[in-house]
């Protein structure tokens, strides 16, 4: 089959490699119908993310129709539309039982789990395609992907809608309802986000849902800053304006009651403390993450507010303001995507016509042409808003 | 044997806490690693007590062959590569709780080792404590290879009990090979 592989910094291609089969009783293989480019891809196109492997397939944002299923599969068969949620989740385990599936504790292989045990203390959960880290799970840019513990995770799609309305279910929609979630909205908070790309907009559309009074968005690209402008958000350029002054301002000096950050660990701007940390990230050794984003959510959440992390961080991070934090007494939460948790629910918003999910695609490309769009999506952010590439 | 009075209601001693002795071994090379499955404890038991079902969680245990009660014979890939046999005789069988092994006079390797099994204070299924200790067949130079091969004790055991809860809670070991579970491009620049 034909799938987009990594193969070093800025370096991606699509490869002929071998089609995945069927190799546990509970795998399905999905013929893949529809996929995307995620921000977070771009971490690994940017080699910022460790445990990377010349020749890996990425992509893990999928759907597409059900090819095989293996013999203790008894949810799905073969011709099911389904999404698959990018984490690997058993439905087993004490954290699935718990309502963590991103913290599952089976889903990374016995063998690939020791260099995040040692990186953070515990193994992490698999994904599809992102690193070996994460289990080292062949993506869903391809023609066909895999699926393990396939009657746990992937939701069935009703015929006769498009793929394009529900693909963003195996990331970014339940990523942005998530991290709106996690702000803890009560009705009428004022909710400031930084980053218009997909997840920020989705956080944005989330939380008007969940009855915000005021959505403050933050981005320095025109064409994003639009985009969260007609989703019901008051925008900030940070390169027209000192972003803490003017959210003081717009809030007459209280703050907003969450701030989230869905920017990540290569955060723009040039502020002095982000020059600094590009330089260290850049050694790999004195800095790996830039933090800034979070340090200016922490100064400018309203004392006793709560702060939201759905933005990537993969190592340290330099002049964390502890002391803000704690003498603010603010509530952090963060953490990979409990997709699973959220399929249902969100797939009905969408079946209701309560929520557009498709406002944000600004290319279509062939998988053919998935390197381009891994180019622009990284160089034109402006234009490049969301790509959806097709397989077949 | 709980005087802190939270360990368990299974009323089982854990070696591990209890006798230093235990988890020393008499072996080089020696580890210990627990883990919190999510099934029930004889069950757990029951399947691990077959050492026919070694197989299908270990990596170095290529093949078992039970020759009566407490005898089996195992097939062990070897750090450097090859094959070793060693006869294990269970030295003690507390069913439900606890099961110790050894190798007998005669086999390639000396090894011992005890899982214990004790059922979570708090509902959160069993407590699985795993011991191995051998001494690697050429010595140092063996615990060297060995480590590099990936096949150090430590590194055994923290892999096939992961491998033994997965296959527990999902009925399926977890696998990203290369290339049937996993394709993947060859390596170009």
């Amino acid at each position: 089959m034909r799938a987009l592989t990594w193969h070093g910094k800025h370096n991606v291609q699509v490869d002929t490699v071998p089609d995945p089969q069927i190799v546990n009783p509970r795998d399905a293989i999905i013929k893949i119908t529809a996929t995307a480019i995620c921000g977070s891809d771009l971490h690994l196109y940017d080699s910022m993310i460790p445990g990377m492997s010349n020749g890996d397939i990425l992509g893990h944002e999928f759907m597409g129709v059900v090819e095989e299923v293996g013999p203790a599969n008894t949810t799905l068969k073969r011709g099911d539309r389904v999404v698959v949620p990018f984490v690997i989740a058993c439905g087993k385990c004490f954290f699935c039982d718990h309502k963590m599936p991103a913290a599952c504790d089976n889903s990374n292989p016995a063998e690939k789990a020791d260099a995040s045990e040692i990186a953070y203390g515990y193994a992490m959960t698999g994904a599809f395609g992102y690193s070996h880290l994460t289990g080292g799970y062949a993506g869903g840019q391809a023609e066909y992907a895999r699926v393990p513990y396939s009657d746990y995770g992937p939701i069935k799609i009703p015929d006769g809608i498009e793929d394009e309305r529900v693909l963003f279910l195996s990331d970014i929609f339940p990523t942005g309802w998530m991290a709106a979630e996690n702000a803890q909205i009560k009705p009428g908070d004022t909710v400031a986000i930084w980053g218009c790309g997909p997840v920020g907009l989705f956080a944005i559309k989330s939380a008007i849902l969940m009855g915000a009074g005021r959505v403050i968005a933050i981005d320095h690209h025109p064409r994003r800053l639009e985009l969260a402008r007609q989703n019901g958000a008051e925008v900030l350029n940070y390169h027209e304006v000192k972003v803490r002054e003017a959210l003081m301002e717009m809030t007459a000096g209280i703050g907003p009651d969450s701030c989230i950050d869905a920017v990540g660990m290569e955060a723009h701007g040039f502020s002095p403390d982000n020059m600094v940390d590009a330089i260290k990230q850049e050694t790999k050794i004195l800095g790996t993450d830039r933090p800034h984003v979070l340090r200016e959510t922490i100064m400018a959440v309203r004392k006793g507010g709560t702060v939201s992390v759905p933005g990537v961080y993969g190592g340290f991070a330099d002049k964390w303001p502890i002391g803000a934090f704690m003498e603010k007494g603010l509530t952090l939460k963060t953490g990979q995507t409990h997709v699973q948790n959220y399929l249902p629910d969100l797939l009905q918003l969408i079946l209701d016509g309560k929520i557009d999910t498709t406002d944000l695609i600004s290319h279509r490309l062939p998988l053919e042409q998935a390197a381009e769009g891994y180019k622009n999506f990284k160089e034109k952010q402006n234009e490049w808003t969301k790509v959806v590439l097709l397989p077949h | 044997m709980s005087d802190n009075g939270l360990s368990t209601d299974a009323e089982v001693a854990s070696p591990a806490f209890v006798d230093k002795k235990n988890v020393d071994g008499e072996h080089s090379a020696t580890s210990i690693r627990a883990a919190l499955i999510n099934r029930p404890r004889s069950e757990l038991y029951a399947f691990w007590r077959d050492f026919n079902n070694l197989p299908a969680f270990t990596e170095n245990v290529r093949a078992v062959e039970v020759v009566d009660a407490t005898r089996s014979r195992w097939t062990i890939a070897a750090p450097g590569g090859g094959d070793v046999d060693l006869e294990s005789e269970i030295t003690e069988d507390r069913p439900d709780e606890y099961i110790a092994w050894r190798s007998t006079e005669g086999s390639d390797i000396d090894h011992e080792g005890w899982i214990e099994f004790r059922d979570n204070a708090f509902g959160r299924g069993t407590e699985v404590r795993v011991f191995i200790s051998y001494d690697p067949p050429a010595g140092a130079l063996g615990k060297v290879v060995a480590k590099v091969m990936q096949r150090e004790p430590r590194i055994q055991a923290r892999r096939e009990l992961r491998r033994f809860k997965q296959l527990m809670e999902t009925g399926e070991v977890s696998t990203s090979r290369v290339p049937d579970a996993a394709p993947r491009a060859a390596r170009h620049f």
